[in-house]
């Protein structure tokens, strides 16, 4: 079986590799990039766990063919920080107590900043419907759903 | 297992590569396909794949609406003219799987999913395949029935009427976890009026039978006569009629067969 040469943006930096045919994003950035920060839930679409952002558009990593990303450009959690400094949608998680066992909240964290990129101050009604792909099984929801209304707030207060 | 990927610049090419190879699938979203193999499916050796922007085409030009196989839920919800289509396209997922899935694709989908093609059925659209032997349109249903054997076939786009009014379309999905979750049932009901009477009524179900169908004997009783409680009623008591639900973790065909005819009568009287 031949590999396919990749080329893509991940977190800003351009990486490159060979990957095997049908290999999913999701074990691209772990197993050849070493980037854990995207995590296998259910493999099929049905958890967030997985969630990355593709030319700024939210995706799941797990279902999507790592070959198609050829030429554009990945964002995972692990991109998200600046150096030492949490992104705001970070610091809010943490201050309201959004993860618990924090299995599902790279995937949280970046359906919630695709949200807040292109909506800086959502209604609570858009908060929940954006991370509706995302399930949690501890927090019970309401403390991620503060903390993406609390970000999108703090962020406005510091503009 | 490794898996060879075939992509093509060319629908013709693709559907060429795709029709000539039994354990060939076509990849669009991957919502469908990339599932399968996650999960170890060895039938699938091949993976077709076309970037032809043909296949991501959507022409709302005329009365008659045209999307392409390759268009998102995501391109259905940003494109105004498609609003009658907005509420099908907003039940399927979250915002992720709506980024990726495609009209084409939800054809495929098995219950209790493929909810958007619950609405085309309603509609009566068109669908435009390029088999071995070249590209035809069939009818959805014809589609749907032989959809087992269609897999060799490339889906190039989905075409409907437009409806005459917003209040004669009407769709509603029944979903244990809101905003997101699979079907419990899903029902679309068009409803073409003349004269004050339901005339030429399609009223379509998800997750009651192996694929989309129709039910006929509510279209008919619903046909030529005045959308009253009446009318309304004589729809929901036949709703069941020919259906053949499964049971799954979301409910029981019993169950499904219990509430289809109460869900038929709020869509009909539209209520939420």
């Amino acid at each position: 079986m031949t590999k396919t040469a990749l080329q893509f943006r991940h977190n800003g930096r351009d990486v490159a590799l060979f990957v095997d045919g049908g290999v999913n994003l999701l074990v691209a950035l772990r197993e050849l990039i070493g980037d854990m920060t995207p995590k296998f839930g259910c493999g099929q679409g049905g958890c967030g766990a997985c969630s990355v952002l593709i030319d700024g558009e939210l995706h799941l990593s797990c279902l999507t063919l790592a070959e198609t990303v050829n030429g554009r450009a990945v964002e995972t959690l692990d991109g998200l920080k600046d150096g030492p400094n949490l992104h705001p949608l970070q610091r809010a998680f943490m201050e309201q107590f959004a993860a618990q066992c924090g299995y599902c909240t790279p995937g949280m964290l970046m359906a919630a900043k695709a949200l807040l990129d292109r909506n800086p101050s959502p209604s609570r009604a858009e908060v929940i419907e954006a991370i509706s792909g995302n399930i949690c099984r501890c927090t019970g929801y309401e403390p991620i759903i503060n903390a993406v209304l609390a970000a999108a707030s703090g962020g406005r207060a510091r503009a | 297992m490794p898996v060879t990927v075939k992509t093509f610049a060319n629908f013709g090419e693709a559907a060429s590569a795709l029709s000539s190879d039994r354990s060939a699938r076509y990849l669009g979203g991957g919502t469908l396909v990339m599932r399968a193999l996650n999960e170890g499916d060895v039938s699938i050796s091949t993976v077709v794949r076309a970037t032809d922007l043909a296949l991501t085409r959507i022409d709302v030009a005329s009365s008659r609406v045209t999307i392409g196989a390759g268009v998102t839920f995501a391109r259905i919800l940003a494109e105004r003219e498609l609003a009658f289509l907005h509420a099908p396209a907003r039940s399927i997922g979250g915002p992720a799987v709506r980024n990726m899935g495609t009209v084409g694709g939800n054809l495929f989908a098995p219950s209790p999913y493929g909810d958007f093609t619950v609405a085309l059925l309603a509609l009566d659209a068109t669908v435009s395949v390029q088999g071995g032997l070249g590209a035809r349109d069939m009818p959805i249903e014809e589609f749907l029935q032989s959809r087992e054997r269609q897999n060799g076939a490339l889906v190039l786009a989905v075409s409907c009427q437009r409806p005459a009014g917003a209040d004669a379309f009407r769709y509603r999905k029944i979903a244990r976890v809101k905003p997101k979750g699979g079907s419990v049932i899903t029902l679309a009901a068009h409803l073409p009026s003349s004269g004050g009477r339901v005339s030429g009524a399609r009223i379509a179900l998800g997750s009651m039978a192996a694929t989309q169908i129709r039910a006929r004997a509510a279209e008919r009783a619903l046909e030529g006569r005045a959308l009253d409680d009446t009318a309304i009623n004589a729809a929901a008591a036949v709703a069941a009629e020919g259906v053949s639900p499964a049971d799954n973790a979301l409910g029981s065909a019993w169950y499904r067969r219990e509430i289809v005819g109460v869900h038929l009568r709020r869509l009909l009287s539209g209520l939420e």
